[in-house]
């Protein structure tokens, strides 16, 4: 007896979406292709919006950056929903981790009362920050122009909103759960002298209409100073005094960081590198918002980290410079 | 750094993965780095014919998938293989020596 074994191949009729094929031919298309590529709303847009008479309800011209295909600024990390909460569950259980073995160790409650006072002053009020830049995303997303840009925001909206989550939870660490240091914490952010400018900045960036600049202002110029600022420079302040048990904290809000300076980096040198105006537009972006900010964090570095504030945000903004000099930008 | 391998032989390598959205990627970055690879499409499986030498870069997968890859990954979705392995954290190669 002979056997005879064959297999059956049917070819599909079509390997991916027609949006997807137009795009990219009749092949198969990667999950991030399928979730992302022309799926913003871009017609029939017949009733104008009341509070925006001049402009139709998804509106390209809501910047003044202009893109022949607003798609060019894809997120290099291919995050579509399910590859972003996968990647974030994840992150979250090593987090908690994190967090428990802190909790247990009393890394941040077993430390010298001045210790304690440094990290309810530099990095509690983050949290009101960090509340600010979801504010800022949210912007980006609701009036932005092509999916790419517009759910990559809204995640780092989410992700905003989990690391004031974060800085309040290093907050709890401290006082034992009481949540007396989120009251000290959100004082310093409405009333403390050194805390108000960087508030009134914030909040600039809440007034600032054009969705390209907030995302210019909050994500490369604001993040790239705050962020080394505090949760480098400072920690290492911190950690040469009284130890690393605050770096054992500040590790995954860095990551964080590394992970968005990756997606907003590629997203501005792409739209740079579009026209000549598009230069010169998010140069003079980067150029304002970095001169406000950095004035603002002067009275904060100083106050957080003494004679060496200085020195340390010298260090943070020459390091901001080199990137912008990269992503093509005049600075 | 070890010097890349290479061979004058041209007898057939392959590497079949199952055909899903997490090979796509890697299918894509070897078909890119070895001009000579031939991809074949069958149900459920494709496989990736070249003569002789086959190389697969963890830095080109990497910037196809968008995140650190590690090339053990590949196992995941791998269903055969032949010729005789080479495995960097680099690079995971497959070829056949020169006669």
């Amino acid at each position: 007896m002979t056997v005879e074994i064959r297999t059956q191949s049917v070819k599909p009729v079509r390997h991916t979406y027609a949006h997807i094929a137009r795009r990219f031919g009749d092949k198969p298309a990667s999950r991030y292709q399928e979730a992302t590529y022309d799926l913003q709303s871009e017609v029939n847009h017949h009733y104008k919006p009341l509070w925006d008479p001049d402009h139709d309800l998804y509106d390209a011209r809501r910047t003044a950056i202009v893109m022949k295909d607003w798609y060019a600024l894809k997120d290099p990390r291919q995050y579509y929903y399910g590859s972003y909460t996968i990647a974030r569950a994840k992150q979250q259980e090593a987090l908690d981790r994190q967090m428990e073995f802190a909790e247990k160790r009393e890394l941040l409650r077993g430390l010298p009362v001045e210790a304690r006072e440094a990290i309810v002053f530099a990095i509690v009020p983050l949290r009101h920050y960090e509340w600010g830049a979801n504010t800022n995303f949210s912007h980006i997303s609701a009036y932005g122009w092509s999916t790419a840009i517009t759910q990559a925001a809204i995640m780092a909206a989410a992700d905003r909103l989990g690391l004031a989550q974060h800085c309040s939870r290093i907050g709890l660490l401290v006082d034992g759960n009481t949540g007396s240091t989120l009251d000290e914490a959100k004082a310093f952010w409405v009333e403390h002298g050194d805390w108000q400018p960087l508030r009134r900045e914030v909040e600039r960036v809440f007034v600032t209409r054009d969705w390209f600049e907030v995302l210019a202002a909050q994500s490369l110029i604001a993040d790239g100073l705050v962020y080394p600022l505090f949760f480098q420079q400072f920690d290492a302040w911190l950690a040469r005094r009284h130890g690393p048990g605050l770096s054992t904290l500040l590790d995954y809000p860095m990551r964080l960081h590394d992970e968005s300076v990756r997606w907003v980096d590629a997203t501005v040198k792409t739209a740079a590198a579009e026209s000549a105006a598009n230069q010169a537009l998010l140069s003079s972006w980067a150029r304002t918002w970095r001169e406000r900010f950095l004035a603002a964090l002067k009275p904060l570095a100083e106050a957080t980290m003494g004679d060496e504030g200085e020195v340390a945000l010298a260090q943070v903004d020459a390091a901001l410079g080199v990137r912008l000099a990269k992503l093509g930008l005049s600075v | 750094m070890t010097t890349p391998i290479t061979t004058t032989s041209t007898q057939p390598v392959f590497i079949a993965f199952q055909a899903n959205n997490d090979t796509l990627p890697i299918v894509e970055a070897i078909v890119a780095d070895n001009p000579q690879a031939v991809a074949v499409d069958s149900p459920a499986m494709v496989k990736v014919t070249a003569p002789g030498l086959l190389v697969i870069r963890r830095a080109s997968v990497e910037e196809r998938v968008g995140r650190d890859f590690d090339l053990r990954e590949l196992q995941l979705n791998l269903i055969s293989l032949s010729g005789q392995i080479d495995e960097t954290e680099d690079a995971f190669t497959l070829h056949w020596q020169s006669a």
